[in-house]
């Protein structure tokens, strides 16, 4: 007579512990948060480039979706349960986001595959994964395919500039006719940066019609857009501050101290470089990733720093125009040992703990 | 021809001086490490119960540091036998079941109304666990019975046995979270020791 | 944070200067501290503060725990069945930590018995049940006027008497942090209840106001605390105007901060109000402080003010399926369900029943659980209200729980390795500070239940040490066993070796002596000594072999005992545990392939056979057809006739008899060449027996029927059975005369040399006599070969004699080997007590001694071939 018979939670599930009250957040919140926030930078995208982002977006969300849904029905789990977290989704998002407009289908097949099967679930699944799988994919088409990689379209406002839906439809899939992507395509302030030995940075804004105010051309517009995402997100309470302002940071210090004016050997300015390329996406939405990230805020910020400098030597002196997928993987490998040495200092306790346990 | 007197010279007194120094550093800076046998022994569970074919939990420990199995030891399980490969970097194995399963722990627990009082469990116990006196009715210090098994054999009226340690309020505590099941979490195949 | 607690210093300073000042001053001046981490669960505290704290009506029942405080649960003072009144200590605290219970009514202890508790486990634990009688009459209190007349340890052990142990939740008992080893300067009550629904210290604070206070003067007394803080949380706007306006012109501050969970932790407490850390492992004793819950300070102004133990407590009762939630004055030992139903309960919704708050509270699966000292809520939540939690997804290292620590742990990676079960990397991520808030469980966009994990490793951790101290203590007994074996071992032998010196001094010196009997004197024993100890041998071979199947006997355990057939019930046990053992032998000798095989399997053959033959005479004897499977010595209880139970009864005595004379002269054996006393021990043990033997004799003879070997060994049986009450008389007056030689001979062993003449006559005299009875007897039963072996002792030694007599009169024994093996070892016995005799006789006695001894040896030699034709 005094059991409690209309649920016991002790009977079906075993005896559950503390707190008994859960608080509003989720993973699916969190996740449908980041989607919302990319919104912006994807209309900017949209609009400077040509409709072949958002389709590439949608065509890389269906396969990572498809992916996540074969893998887990593989290894006989809940496929619902799994795709309702939207970590899918997201990656596949980052993806489309990060790939060039027009690249081919098979391009973002192979890149979002590559990174979801073996960048994810191969570790494991969601969680475990030491990569960033969005970035690992990206690298994987970059290293393979260079020329479809580095195809940029010319941004709104110039000559070449193609905003059919039909051309980017057909020339990312090969239904109909497409456009020449090699005719129209056209390098990216950063490529045209890198690769100028003669000009001086005055001359070569005038001489690149690429270049257009404080960086390149819809790259400026682009690059305010995930800002606007990102201070959302950190305003929604999704990730801290820590990891984007450590990464912006370490940029605007590298580009002050390497700036050398504005001659020809020039890598360009802080403000060029903060506004150009990848640098907000990555900042906002890539180098958050809270799984392959460092755990403790210090050490996200030592993260981010780390992301910032290394994309930044990438882009003065490395091989590729921009670096944010080669420095976020490279700081994904440091970031165990960046967890050892910045665990907060726990109440009562002097000191904070460093690196491993001690074994006697 | 010199010159190679001097070379030989040269690397002889070389010689001598480093091997001076490393017997001197190997006398003066000797670090009086834990014998191997002791940090085996401290593993072990000190059950005393010779499950493992050794009089006692030291003997097995001297035949572990001379290269025994180390999953001979029934009481101390599959953590035991972990963390001796893990001391003695090996890798671990399954518990030899020859010498038996790993059982929840137990006490031993005289029947009194049944004792005669013969003192001979008193003279098995390994850790005198075991109070009476001969014709005196015996019974079982629980805290400090460590559930051998020595005691039921030379019970000549079979009035020992083993209970299993009841949990009690103050010894009750928290299970680590069920996993799950087709979820998030593990399925059957995940589970230690059946993966491929 | 970390400059923030690192200077708390110039606060305290601040304070003390200011004590003059009025609170107003003081308590808006006073600085508070952020508190690391936390959230901001939504709070539900409105919905029971709506009406004044109210007192249901008084239970029927009460059930009160033994263990309601952290520490040994309470001792019980009273029986069941006592009448007790409201007040009356009812269980004393069983230690140092450890707290005492009271009546919370006047009433009837109706059981000690094992009842659900309020416990995250849902197990049982003893509570003593009061019937309560309506009356409520209170025992004899003893009041205080003026606390300042009293020291504080007067103080602290009213406290201690009063039961109070903390009322906030974790129950640590109140009168162990009164008396701390340290100087304490400041005193935190602690009105914060940041838990969400909880408003029991709320009430407490706005209608007790004054006792608060009151209180906390007495806790600042006791303590000698020089400044008192009162934290409150800033959504009690009525409790800190109340608590404000009591304090006016006191020496408290009310120190309100801005709502965050957990800021009700006594660390975090402490946090917020002073900027220090508790160091982790200590206590903020070790900082000069010391926290309690505003509650605890009402009970203890009760208790000192008004002598009132802690007998209740302000609960709240809320939750959506109750129509009335509210607060109430709860007896201690209430059940839940009367509780609710006085808050209106819609049963229908109750889905969770949580004692305690949301986050720190556990639910409970029944309502008949009482309310403890600890319990501040009770909340009845529908489904609603406290939804599953969802299934625990993965975890993405978002680092929310990390944000949400207060102790700023790093709960996710606690959460791996405590999946991992990796004790090390928990114990070095500091698991043991964690507080288990549930601030990271709550915040987990996963849902993983981040808590319960750290409470299983916790738990396995705390196994995991009390396991390893326990092994260490073992290891540590074992050695001293070792030790102490060793030591005895080596003890026994320097004894022995003293002994043999003496002894061989002794013998030296006689030789010296006596040159004549030299060769004689010093071969004799060792010659003694073989025999005795190959006839022992043999007589432990025979009894070994036959004794277990003769002992064979129904197994069926019986109810009420006497002592007797106690002893019966051990033999039967023992047989039957021998026989087991032995088929345990030969399946394990199967199973590991040995070539005992062979030899097993015809012992076990052969005790089969012999118990087959036992079951059939006993059967016949007990004309019982009870089922019986001989080999696995199974067999039913036959119903023993009264007379038959008797018998064997006796047979029982006997054997006993024969068992301690056996002890008695393998000790004298083991110890021939040691002092007199072991000897005079051996024969005194052979008079107890002969006593024990006498009662057999006395009692009615006819054993032939029970006895089971009585087939197997006819003549043995012939011999005993007609034994006339001629027969009975004869060997009481044996028995007798035998006794009188004992004496005789006790007498000459301590005599002194010119008695010895007489007593060396008189003790003739007695074997004369016993002798003569001896053969009396023997006259009326038939000699077989054992009698003839103790007949020829009995004309020659006294304990032979002895032995004799012994013999006889345990009639009912089973086997010829084991008399066989008595008679021998009584022999021996004999022979010992001649040589020591010889040892300490005169000269002129030596002769006749001697030839004793050799008589004696000879009928060893005897005894020994005899068994040795049986066996």
């Amino acid at each position: 007579m005094a059991l409690i018979n209309s649920r016991s939670s002790i009977s079906q599930r075993g005896r559950e512990t503390s707190p008994h009250t859960l608080g509003q957040n989720s993973t699916q919140r969190v996740m449908n948060l980041v989607i919302m926030a990319t919104i912006p930078g994807l209309i900017a995208q949209t609009v400077f480039f040509g409709w072949g982002t958002l389709i590439n977006v949608l065509w890389c969300s269906l396969i990572a979706m498809g992916c996540e849904a074969a893998v887990v029905s593989l290894r006989k789990r809940s496929v619902s349960f799994y795709l309702s977290d939207c970590s899918a989704l997201v990656t596949g998002l980052l993806l489309g986001l990060a790939l060039p407009p027009f690249a081919p289908w098979w391009l973002s097949l192979v890149a979002v595959s590559f990174g979801m099967v073996i960048g994810k679930h191969l570790y494991g699944g969601l969680g475990q994964n030491p990569f960033n799988p969005a970035m690992l994919g990206y690298v994987l088409v970059l290293i393979s395919f260079p020329q479809e990689m580095t195809t940029w379209l010319p941004p709104l406002g110039l000559e070449g500039h193609n905003n059919s839906l039909t051309d980017a439809l057909f020339t990312i899939f090969p239904l109909g006719q497409g456009v020449s992507v090699d005719a129209i395509s056209m390098a990216t302030p950063l490529d045209v940066l890198r690769e100028n030995k003669s000009l001086t940075i005055n001359e070569l804004w005038e001489a690149n019609p690429v270049f257009d105010g404080l960086a390149g051309r819809g790259w400026m517009w682009v690059n305010l857009a995930y800002l606007a995402g990102g201070v959302f997100l950190i305003w929604r309470k999704v990730f801290t501050w820590h990891a984007p302002v450590g990464m912006l940071a370490a940029i605007a210090v590298m580009a002050t101290l390497f700036w050398s004016g504005t001659g020809s050997d020039s890598h360009g300015s802080p403000l060029f470089h903060l506004l150009s390329g990848a640098t907000m996406l990555g900042a906002f939405f890539i180098i958050t990733d809270p799984v392959s990230g460092a755990t403790s805020n210090r050490g996200r910020l030592i993260f981010g720093a780390g992301v910032g400098v290394m994309v930044y030597v990438i882009r003065a002196w490395g091989g590729y125009p921009d670096g944010v997928a080669f420095a976020t993987l490279l700081m994904n490998m440091a970031a165990p040992t960046i967890d050892y040495y910045t665990q907060p200092r726990t109440y009562g306790h002097r000191k904070a703990n460093k690196g491993l346990p001690k074994k006697d | 021809m010199e010159i190679v007197l001097y070379a030989i010279g040269a690397l002889l007194a070389l010689a001598l001086i480093f091997g001076a120094i490393l017997g001197f550093a190997s006398i003066r800076f000797k670090v009086e490490g834990n014998p191997i046998v002791d940090q085996i022994n401290e593993i072990l569970p000190q059950t005393q119960c010779g499950q493992c074919g050794y009089p006692g939990c030291r003997p097995y420990a001297e035949a572990i540091a001379n290269g025994d199995a180390i999953n001979k030891c029934p009481p101390g399980g599959q953590a035991t036998i972990n963390t001796l490969a893990d001391l003695l970097d090996v890798e671990p194995e399954p518990l030899d079941a020859e010498h038996g399963q790993e059982s929840v722990t137990k006490v031993a627990f005289i029947r009194e109304a049944e004792c005669i009082g013969c003192t001979k469990c008193i003279q098995a116990c390994p850790v005198d666990a075991i109070l009476g006196a001969a014709k005196q009715m015996h019974t079982v210090i629980s805290d400090e019975c460590t559930g051998c098994d020595l005691c039921v054999e030379p019970c000549p009226v079979d009035c020992i046995e083993m209970r299993p340690v009841d949990i009690t309020v103050r010894t009750w505590s928290w299970e680590l979270p069920q996993p799950n099941h087709g979820k998030a979490g593990l399925i059957a195949t995940d589970r230690r020791g059946q993966t491929v | 944070m970390n400059a923030i607690a690192k200077s708390p210093a110039p606060q305290h300073l601040d304070t003390q200067s200011h004590v003059s000042r009025s609170q107003v001053i003081a308590s808006s001046e006073r600085k508070i501290w952020p508190l690391t981490g936390g959230v901001h669960p939504e709070e539900n505290k409105h919905q029971s503060t709506g009406c004044p704290v109210s007192v249901p009506p008084l239970p029927k029942t009460l059930v009160l725990p033994l263990s309601q405080h952290a520490g040994a649960p309470a001792d019980p003072i009273i029986s069941v069945g006592d009448q007790v009144l409201k007040g009356q200590m009812i269980a004393k605290a069983s230690g140092f930590v450890s707290a005492a219970l009271h009546a919370p009514t006047s009433g009837i202890i109706t059981a000690i018995e094992n009842r659900p508790i309020p416990h995250a486990s849902g197990m049982y634990d003893l509570c003593i049940i009061l019937d309560t009688d309506g009356q409520d009459q209170w025992c004899e209190l003893a009041p205080v006027a003026d606390y300042r007349q009293l020291s504080s340890e007067e103080l602290v052990e009213k406290v201690r008497n009063a039961g109070i142990s903390g009322m906030g939740g974790a129950g640590f008992p109140t009168a162990i942090k009164l008396a701390p080893n340290t100087t304490i300067n400041t005193l935190i009550l602690n009105g914060t209840e940041c838990e969400p629904y909880i408003t029991a210290d709320d009430m407490l604070m706005r209608e007790k106001a004054e006792a608060v206070i009151q209180g906390a003067e007495i806790l600042q007394y006791m303590l000698g605390a020089q400044e008192c803080l009162i934290g409150i949380e800033d959504n009690k706007p009525e409790a800190i105007s109340a608590m404000r306006k009591a304090a006016t012109g006191k020496n408290i501050y009310i120190v309100v901060f801005p709502t965050i969970y957990p800021s009700g932790g006594e660390k975090q407490l402490i946090q917020i109000l002073t900027g220090q850390e508790v160091p982790s492992g200590k206590l903020p004793a070790d900082l000069g402080m010391v926290v309690q819950n505003v509650g605890t300070a009402v009970s203890v102004k009760e208790a000192i003010l008004e002598g009132k133990p802690l007998i209740s407590r302000i609960t709240t009762l809320t939750g959506d399926a109750l129509a009335t939630p509210q607060n109430v004055d709860a007896l201690i030992g209430t059940l839940a369900e009367d509780l609710l139903h006085y808050a209106a309960l819609k049963e229908s919704e109750l889905a969770t029943l949580v004692f305690g708050g949301p986050m720190m509270g556990f639910s409970v699966d029944r309502m008949d659980i009482p309310v403890i000292k600890t319990s501040n809520c009770l909340i009845a939540a529908t489904q609603d209200e406290f939804p599953d939690a969802p299934d625990a997804q993965a975890c993405i290292r978002c680092g929310h729980c990390a944000e949400a620590c207060p102790s700023s742990l790093l709960p996710q990676q606690l959460y791996w390795h405590a999946k991992a079960e990796n004790h090390e990397q928990l114990m070095h991520h500091n698991l043991f500070d964690c507080i288990e808030c549930g601030a990271c469980s709550f915040v987990c966009p996963s849902s993983i239940p981040l808590v319960q994990y750290y409470r299983a490793s916790k738990g396995a951790i705390r196994t995991q040490e009390a396991k390893h101290a326990k092994s260490e203590r073992s290891k540590q007994r074992y050695e001293g066993r070792l030790a102490r074996l060793e030591q005895e071992k080596a003890e026994k032998e320097a004894k022995r070796k003293a002994n043999a010196e003496r002894a061989a001094k002794l013998k030296a010196a006689k030789a010296a002596e006596n040159t004549e009997s030299d060769a004689k004197a010093e071969e004799d024993p060792i010659q003694a000594a073989i025999a005795r100890a190959k006839a022992r041998k043999a007589a432990a071979a025979a009894g070994s072999s036959e004794s277990t199947p003769a002992r064979q006997e129904p197994s069926a355990p019986s109810q009420q005992l006497s002592a007797k057939q106690k002893e019966l019930k051990v033999q039967l046990s023992m047989a039957k545990a021998q026989a087991k053992k032995t088929e345990r032998a030969l399946a394990a000798a199967e199973a590991s392939g040995n070539g005992d095989i062979e030899q097993l399997k015809s012992n076990l053959q052969m005790l089969n056979d012999q118990v087959t033959k036992l079951q059939q005479s006993f059967d016949e004897s007990a004309q019982s057809d009870a089922a019986n499977d001989s080999n696995k010595n199974k067999s039913a209880k036959p119903v023993l006739s009264d007379d038959e139970k008797k018998r064997k009864v006796e047979l029982a005595m006997a054997k006993a008899a024969l068992k301690k004379a056996e002890r008695a002269l393998a000790e004298a054996v083991e110890s021939n060449n040691e002092s007199t006393e072991s000897f005079q021990q051996a024969v005194d043990e052979c008079q107890a027996k002969i006593k024990s033997l006498e009662v057999v004799v006395l009692a009615p003879p006819a054993e032939t029927a029970i006895t089971p070997s009585a087939d197997a060994k006819p003549s043995a049986k012939k011999a005993k059975a007609p034994l006339s009450d001629e027969a009975k008389k004869l060997k009481i007056e044996s028995a007798m005369a035998n006794a009188a030689v004992k004496k005789l001979q006790r007498a000459i062993t301590s005599a002194s040399d010119d008695e010895l003449e007489t007593l060396k006559q008189q003790l003739v005299e007695a074997q004369q006599k016993a002798a003569e009875m001896q053969q009396a007897l023997d006259n009326l039963t038939n000699g077989n070969v054992g009698e003839a072996a103790v007949e020829s002792s009995v004309s020659e030694t006294p304990s032979a004699g002895v032995s004799a007599s012994a013999k006889k009169a345990k009639a009912p024994l089973s086997d010829e080997a084991k008399k066989l093996k008595i008679e021998s070892a009584m022999a021996n016995a004999a022979v010992k007590k001649l040589q020591r005799a010889i040892a300490s006789a005169g000269e002129d006695e030596l002769d006749t001694l001697k030839q004793q001894l050799a008589e004696a040896e000879q009928k060893a030699a005897d005894m020994k071939q005899a068994l040795e034709i049986l066996s």
